[in-house]
């Protein structure tokens, strides 16, 4: 029996520092760690600022007065409920819509016929929103001459639906197919099989795309531009005349030489941010702690 | 402690044909463990190992699935220590130094003590050629016609030359599942290591293909010293010199119950446990 | 569900066939409008620019001018500006966020990369509006004092680095994009990265190979091609990103000479000048700007898919 371990003979043992080996790998660590600093830094550095700033121009104005008509001062509120209203909408267009096509694509088309329109919607999701704007500009507004919040409505319903599809599609198929059988199995029509089976088994995570999705277009402003416009009268329900929004209320006023009116747009952004942030922090999170499961 | 050690190590050390045609002596073992406990976090893999593996010869392992032979073989060379929270306690000494000290470099112990998998992994991204220089080229540039030597030598050597020496330049997945896992024994020895481990490398694949690696085994044992991982009885019967059989306890933590001559394993085994096994009993 | 124990259901095959076809048909109608949407954006698009390709043809794509008074309309200023500061962006977020997916991937333990992940992710989930706003007023004036002065100082001399810099303009712009790019860049890298077979890996630290070689040998190029397919994803995302870009980027109506200079790209040209222009061919060339982003950013995503799907399918294959 050996007594005593030999000593470590050079070969095995670790580089004196200064290989070029281990220099390099200990370097990229660090240089990797670096990296990841730099990419979390813009965030950090928004969410203080956002929240600094938007936090000292937080008042009871903001949220419950138009602004003024005319020179400076007022509030949110014609953004606020637009936006509410808008976004509103969109979600009543979008959910049957998106879901249908989810349920259709994941659970009824054929193979070949899936893949094409999966792949439109992933081309759709890809269009900057700005050209959905557009788009619903040629046939909502430009006919009527009339810049209106339904064209608002259905361009944010055009950005939400191919998200809400392709995440019905994602969580269709993760739903079991032993349970589908069981249910056609009992002699359950497939309509009903799907709806009461498939779909209510996913539904929660349906549900996260949906929130997603209305977090989503709840931030956007690009396709606003040229369908609701932005107004600074207060619009409840007429959806025939433009309308104002957060985020186009953001976009006009930090355009604007005015401290006050710059200030009006942090506190309009700051309750942008938490509104879309707490959304995404409770979706993600729980279906986060889902799939750990 | 010692009675341990002489349960398991006395055997190795006892002469056979083999260990007098290595000629290297059994007295110095090339790799030594000694009371080696494996643990994943709170949870104990393997326990109490004791053993000692003769130069130039082949170390089987064996025992049923889930007795900790395979998590055994990577200490050997530190490769479980890619999971996280693995760790040891107890020592490996590999030609008598302790590969756990702190000065041993993990990395390079890996380049004397080389593996071989289950599955065959060529690297796919490369051809046959630069999957045999792969471990080389990280010890820094060489030439041409150094590489094309070390090419040719480990392809024969791992008995795969005939069939790919016309088609170096095509990738190393373009192969058979025998020929991807007789490269990656070209790429495990290209670095000329002192050792090579290998957990259960012919089990995807077919007879004939496994055949042919056995017969490799059998070849390679003239240079190299080789541990094998194996759930196939008969292999470890065929391939090796000697065998451990390990068990897993009430515990789930596997732990060495006989070592030997593989001879004495299947004929004459002293514990009951390595009998049943060997015969087929269970339960 | 007692209903399913009726037996005049069995009887009357016919009519509970009914409401099976209504539902295959009807979302499959759904399904059929997903790709019709697309053609039709596509097409109206097309149309509703027609008149400002009759007028200028393929010209209006090379054209420098655009001035409303003259009636003349080009387009290269516009794409100038949106290839330049997309291609700044990338140039700043594709080997940051690389070096991010490999860290999260490869080094970090799970603990602290689930975490980091889902934090880069919420950056994805920032309304545009709200990083344009911090663009103006946070980031375009420190990145003035800071990077722009000193790349000035330092290398005015060289024509495309000419000042002065104002922290608005193309750099900053192209800073931004890469701050907005980076989580798409990250994010699927790091998948892919983590999808390389854990086999791969342990043959390279078989042989006697560092961390990072076993990266920058074996992982990395057996995800190439997904990675590749992230940065043309982020590409994409970063030609057709409009509000952020807008306000920024100044209001320069020339091909940019400098990092510094003010432009415009195609999406904040239409979004700066769409309310006020006049129906007619105004109008028609801004959406003749708008089928022109469409047409690279479809053919940017198409490729960009390309590379991803063959990535994982590669992957599929090694398992």
């Amino acid at each position: 029996m050996t007594a005593a371990a030999v000593p470590i003979p050079d070969h095995l043992r670790r580089a004196s520092g200064r290989e070029r080996r281990a220099v390099v790998d200990r370097s990229m660590r660090i240089v990797t760690l670096a990296c990841t600093v730099i990419a979390i830094i813009p965030l950090v550095a928004l969410l203080a600022f956002v929240t600094i700033n938007g936090v000292a121009a937080l008042n009871v104005d903001l949220i419950t007065k138009p602004p003024r008509a005319l020179g400076i001062g007022g509030g949110a509120v014609t953004a606020i409920t637009g936006s509410i209203q808008m976004v509103a909408l969109a979600t009543l267009i979008a959910v049957p819509v998106g879901l249908s096509a989810g349920v259709y694509v994941s659970e009824l088309a054929g193979h070949r016929t899936a893949g094409v329109i999966r792949f439109a919607a992933d081309v759709l999701v890809g269009i900057p929103s700005i050209l959905v704007g557009v788009f619903v500009f040629t046939f909502l507004v430009l006919p009527f001459k009339q810049y209106n919040a339904f064209a608002g409505s259905v361009a944010l319903a055009v950005i939400m639906v191919p998200v809400i599809m392709r995440t019905t599609e994602e969580i269709l198929k993760l739903v079991p197919g032993d349970l589908r059988e069981a249910s056609l199995a009992l002699g359950i029509r497939r309509w009903r099989t799907v709806l009461s089976v498939a779909v209510r088994v996913g539904w929660p995570g349906i549900l996260t795309g949906i929130m997603l999705a209305v977090a989503r277009a709840a931030g956007e402003t690009a396709p606003l531009i040229m369908t609701a416009l932005g107004s600074r009268l207060l619009n409840i329900g007429d959806f025939g005349r433009p309308m104002d929004a957060l985020p186009l209320f953001i976009y006009q006023n930090a355009r604007q030489p005015y401290p006050a009116l710059n200030e009006q747009a942090w506190g309009a952004a700051f309750l942008l941010l938490l509104a879309v942030l707490v959304i995404n922090i409770l979706v993600r999170a729980r279906s986060l702690r889902g799939t750990s499961r | 402690m010692t009675t341990d050690e002489q349960r398991s190590v006395a055997p190795a050390q006892a002469p056979t044909a083999e260990a007098a045609a290595g000629g290297t002596g059994a007295a110095s073992p090339k790799i030594e463990v000694r009371d080696l406990d494996v643990y994943y976090g709170a949870f104990r893999a393997v326990k109490g190992v004791t053993m000692a593996v003769r130069p130039r010869s082949v170390t089987a392992v064996i025992g049923p699935s889930g007795c900790g032979k395979s998590t055994f073989l990577r200490t050997l060379n530190r490769m479980h220590e890619l999971a996280p929270k693995a760790r040891v306690e107890g020592t490996v000494l590999l030609d008598g130094a302790n590969v756990y000290d702190p000065a041993v470099d993990p990395v390079r112990l890996r380049r004397y003590v080389g593996m071989v998998f289950q599955r065959p992994n060529p690297f796919p991204t490369m051809s046959i050629y630069d999957n045999v220089v792969a471990g080389i080229r990280l010890a820094g540039r060489s030439s041409r016609s150094e590489l094309d030597g070390i090419v040719e030598r480990s392809l024969r050597r791992a008995a795969l030359w005939n069939e790919v020496k016309d088609k170096l330049r095509e990738p190393g997945t373009s192969l058979s599942g025998g020929q991807q896992q007789r490269l990656c024994i070209a790429r495990a020895i290209a670095v000329d290591p002192e050792v090579v481990l290998m957990d259960e490398p012919a089990s995807a694949l077919d007879p004939v293909a496994t055949l042919r690696i056995e017969e490799l085994i059998a070849e390679l044992r003239t240079n190299y010293t080789i541990v094998i991982v194996t759930h196939n009885m008969q292999q470890a019967g065929r391939v090796s010199d000697e065998t451990a059989f390990f068990t897993m306890d009430e515990d789930r933590a596997g732990y060495l119950v006989e070592f030997g001559p593989t001879r004495e394993i299947f004929t004459n085994p002293r514990e009951q446990l390595t009998e049943d096994y060997v015969s087929g009993r269970f339960g | 569900m007692t209903v399913l124990l009726d037996p005049r259901r069995l009887q009357s095959r016919r009519l509970s066939r009914l409401p099976d076809r209504a539902f295959v048909g009807g979302t499959g109608a759904v399904g059929a409008g997903i790709v019709a949407l697309l053609v039709l954006i596509l097409v109206l698009l097309a149309t509703n620019s027609a008149l400002t390709w009759q007028t200028f043809g393929l010209s209006f794509v090379t054209g420098t001018v655009w001035d409303p008074v003259a009636a003349v309309y080009g387009a290269l200023p516009f794409i100038a500006g949106t290839i330049f500061s997309s291609a700044i962006a990338i140039v700043i977020a594709a080997p940051i966020g690389l070096l991010t997916a490999i860290f999260l991937a490869e080094y970090a333990s799970r603990r602290i990369a689930v975490p980091l992940t889902f934090i880069i992710e919420l950056l994805a989930a920032i309304p545009s509006v709200v990083i344009g706003l911090w663009g103006v007023f946070v980031l375009g004036p420190f990145l003035k004092v800071t990077v722009e002065s000193f790349m000035v100082d330092a290398f005015g001399w060289i024509p495309i680095f000419r000042g002065p810099a104002f922290g608005i303009g193309l750099f900053a712009a192209g800073v931004i994009l890469a701050i907005m790019i980076l989580p798409t860049i990250v994010t699927i890298s790091r998948e892919i990265l983590v999808a390389v077979p854990p086999a791969q890996r342990e043959a390279m630290y078989g042989l006697g190979a560092t961390r990072w070689e076993v990266i920058s040998h074996v992982v990395v190029p057996i995800a190439r091609s997904g990675i590749i397919g992230a940065i043309i994803l982020g590409l994409g995302r970063a030609l057709g990103e409009t509000l952020a870009v807008t306000m920024v980027i100044g209001n320069g109506q020339d091909i940019p000479r400098s990092l510094f200079d003010q432009a415009q790209t195609l999406s904040s040209k239409i979004a700066t000048s769409f309310n006020e222009s006049e129906v007619g061919l105004q109008t028609s060339s801004l959406i003749a700007l708008g089928l022109i982003l469409l047409v690279i950013t479809i053919v940017i995503n198409v490729v960009a898919r390309v590379f991803v799907g063959h990535a994982t399918a590669a992957e599929a294959g090694l398992r």
